[in-house]
């Protein structure tokens, strides 16, 4: 049990880090980006044929998440330069890194025994891998979330977040609301890549399917992380998308554990995603609701 | 300051759809003009303002901010040059950005932006300041997301940010069109404080008969994608509606029809 519950914070927090990545497209840049599904496989795929080379597990690690920077550029380009709908834009990036991937990796599964990895280092101090994971994810995690909150707090970042919300007033502004898209892109899958180069690290192997439906589990875990951990300020909304994730992770433990059939798995999640993304139309439900017992509407213009 | 020459914009040419929308609009602006703009619905009031802004390219004509030739120059550029202010209270700012971070966001329009942070102490006090000068209460609410406030409210803090650079030229697309009638006045006058106390270059398209009278030292009357009717000075003060109305008939040959004019 304890086992299940150690690999479930693990692999939450590795998927943490893919979870801020997705969140950085589709919550802050408004953009559902299908990239994705292929970066996180292309970070997995890009530092496992580095490590099998003899690279520097960290340094395979950087060069994933360079892998995924441009892998968003592809997609922000697609968008930007050629007008191509952003949804459709991360499709086409997807589809085509899938033939990038096994060119990466020679071969559809690349296994990685005997290499080092970047939790080799806590292992050899005698932790665990589960517990160096733990230890390594978390720290990492926390990382990306403190680099990120000081980013976003920037006059780049706020460029950004300005873009997402509104792009009209944006480009008033004198904000280049297309650079800003590919910042962002490129940012969030960089995180992405990053977050696959680990979790490859940490289950051993690289697979080309391992990206199949990532974006629902990144859906699910900020909503989650939304949802059951507020979204208050900035860094305590990065802080939830943490929670978020190891949530997840601790649901599906969970009914694994209580005999749901692992094929089961992505019917599953869809489901709680669908869930999760129609709260908002409930609770507007319930706000009009509350509002139609109001009968005065409240004053609306200046002091 | 502004200075458009033969202008011309056609939207889906040569399609079923085709709509001459400019069809050659010549207009010069000296420094400190205040110009309300009025016509009918279709008229290509809108359609001048955004070419003007660089929101899509014309197909013919010259566009010159203080001398200098902007029609190469992308939308996120031309912004260097102007303030612009929408007619929808929802789009001039970023609603789920505080009302400080919109302020920072106008103030470095037309500078290259960096990864130094976003917005200083010093310039809260500024804007704690700028923002007190339109009496709504809005300097104790710098913390606050901009979607919170009222559409008075907005257009206020919008026509602050547009204008927060000194812009060579502001653009007005009925700001104060979608406001309730007590709203809409507050609002004009604040417009016509900032306008006045910077003496800025100013197109301000309205659908009140009476603001484009008040408001302004001159008046230019749109139909059918040209300018048909020019008054400033002297002349514009003496100006009654029925006067604008016939002047109107007199130039485009046609009576004025606006479904959402108000004449009197
Ligand atoms: N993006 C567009 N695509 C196609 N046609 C357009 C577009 N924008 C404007 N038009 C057309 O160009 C003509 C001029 O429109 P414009 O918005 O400039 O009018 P306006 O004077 O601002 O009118 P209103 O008072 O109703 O706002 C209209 O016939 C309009 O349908
Ligand atoms: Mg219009």
């Amino acid at each position: 049990m304890q086992q299940i519950i150690q690999g479930a914070l693990a692999l939450g927090l590795l998927w943490s880090i893919m979870t801020i990545g997705v969140y950085c497209t589709y919550r802050i840049l408004n953009i559902a980006d299908l990239t994705a599904e292929g970066s996180i496989t292309l970070g997995a795929a890009t530092a496992a044929a580095a490590i099998v080379a003899g690279t520097n597990p960290f340094a395979a690690s950087a060069l994933a998440f360079c892998a995924g920077a441009l892998a968003g550029l592809s997609t922000a380009l697609l968008h930007t330069k050629l007008r191509i709908p952003p949804l459709l834009a991360g499709i086409l990036t997807m589809i085509a890194l899938y033939s990038v991937n096994l060119r990466v990796m020679g071969k559809a599964n690349l296994p990685l025994l005997r290499v080092q990895s970047v939790y080799s280092g806590l292992e050899n101090m005698g932790l665990t891998k589960n517990m160096a994971t733990i230890v390594f994810g978390g720290g990492a995690a926390l990382l990306v979330i403190v680099i990120l909150y000081w980013f976003f707090g920037t006059e780049i970042g706020c460029a950004i977040r300005a873009t997402g919300i509104n792009a009209r007033m944006s480009r008033a502004q004198g904000i280049n609301t297309d650079a800003m898209k590919t910042i962002g892109l490129m940012l969030g899958n960089a995180l992405i890549a990053l977050s696959g180069a680990l979790i490859a690290q940490y289950q051993s192997f690289a697979d080309i399917q391992m990206g199949t439906g990532s974006i629902v589990i990144g859906l699910a875990s900020v909503i989650i992380g939304e949802v059951l951990f507020g979204k208050k300020g900035f860094f305590s909304r990065f802080v939830s998308l943490v929670f978020g994730a190891v949530t997840y992770r601790l649901i599906i433990a969970g009914v694994l554990k209580m005999g749901m059939n692992a094929n089961d798995l992505k019917l599953f999640t869809a489901i709680t995603v669908a869930i999760a993304l129609s709260l908002p139309v409930f609770s507007e439900y319930i706000s009009t609701f509350k509002k139609s017992l109001r009968t005065e509407e409240l004053p609306c213009s200046k002091s | 300051m502004l200075e458009i020459v033969n202008l011309t914009k056609v939207f889906n040419p040569s399609t079923v759809n085709e709509m001459v929308a400019l069809a050659g609009v010549s207009l010069s602006l000296n420094e400190g003009d205040y110009v309300a703009v009025i016509g009918g619905n279709g008229a290509g009031k809108s359609t001048l303002l955004n070419a003007i802004a660089g929101v899509y390219p014309p197909d013919g004509g010259r566009i010159e901010i203080d001398g200098k030739d902007v029609k190469s120059l992308p939308e996120h550029k031309r912004a260097a040059f102007l303030g612009r202010v929408f007619q929808d209270p929802m789009m001039g700012t970023a609603g789920d950005m505080l009302i400080e971070e919109n302020l920072a966001l106008a103030r470095r329009r037309g500078k290259f932006r960096t990864l130094s942070w976003s917005i200083s102490t010093a310039e809260r006090n500024e804007y704690r300041e700028l923002l007190s000068g339109l009496g709504l209460g809005l300097e104790d609410r710098l913390k606050t997301k901009a979607k919170l406030l009222s559409g008075g409210q907005r257009q206020a803090l919008t026509l602050v940010m547009a204008t927060l650079r000194n812009p060579k030229v502001l653009l007005l697309d009925e700001h104060a069109a979608a406001l309730d009638p007590k709203t809409a006045a507050t609002v004009m006058e604040i417009t016509d404080r900032i306008v006045g106390s910077h003496n800025l270059t100013t197109l301000m398209i309205t659908h009140n008969m009476h603001d484009a009278i008040k408001h302004g030292n001159r008046l230019i009357m749109m139909h059918k994608g040209t300018v048909v009717v020019d008054i400033r000075g002297k002349e514009k003060e003496s100006l009654t509606v029925p006067d604008l109305l016939a002047q109107f008939q007199i130039a485009s040959g046609d009576s004025f029809t606006d479904d959402r004019a108000l004449l009197g």
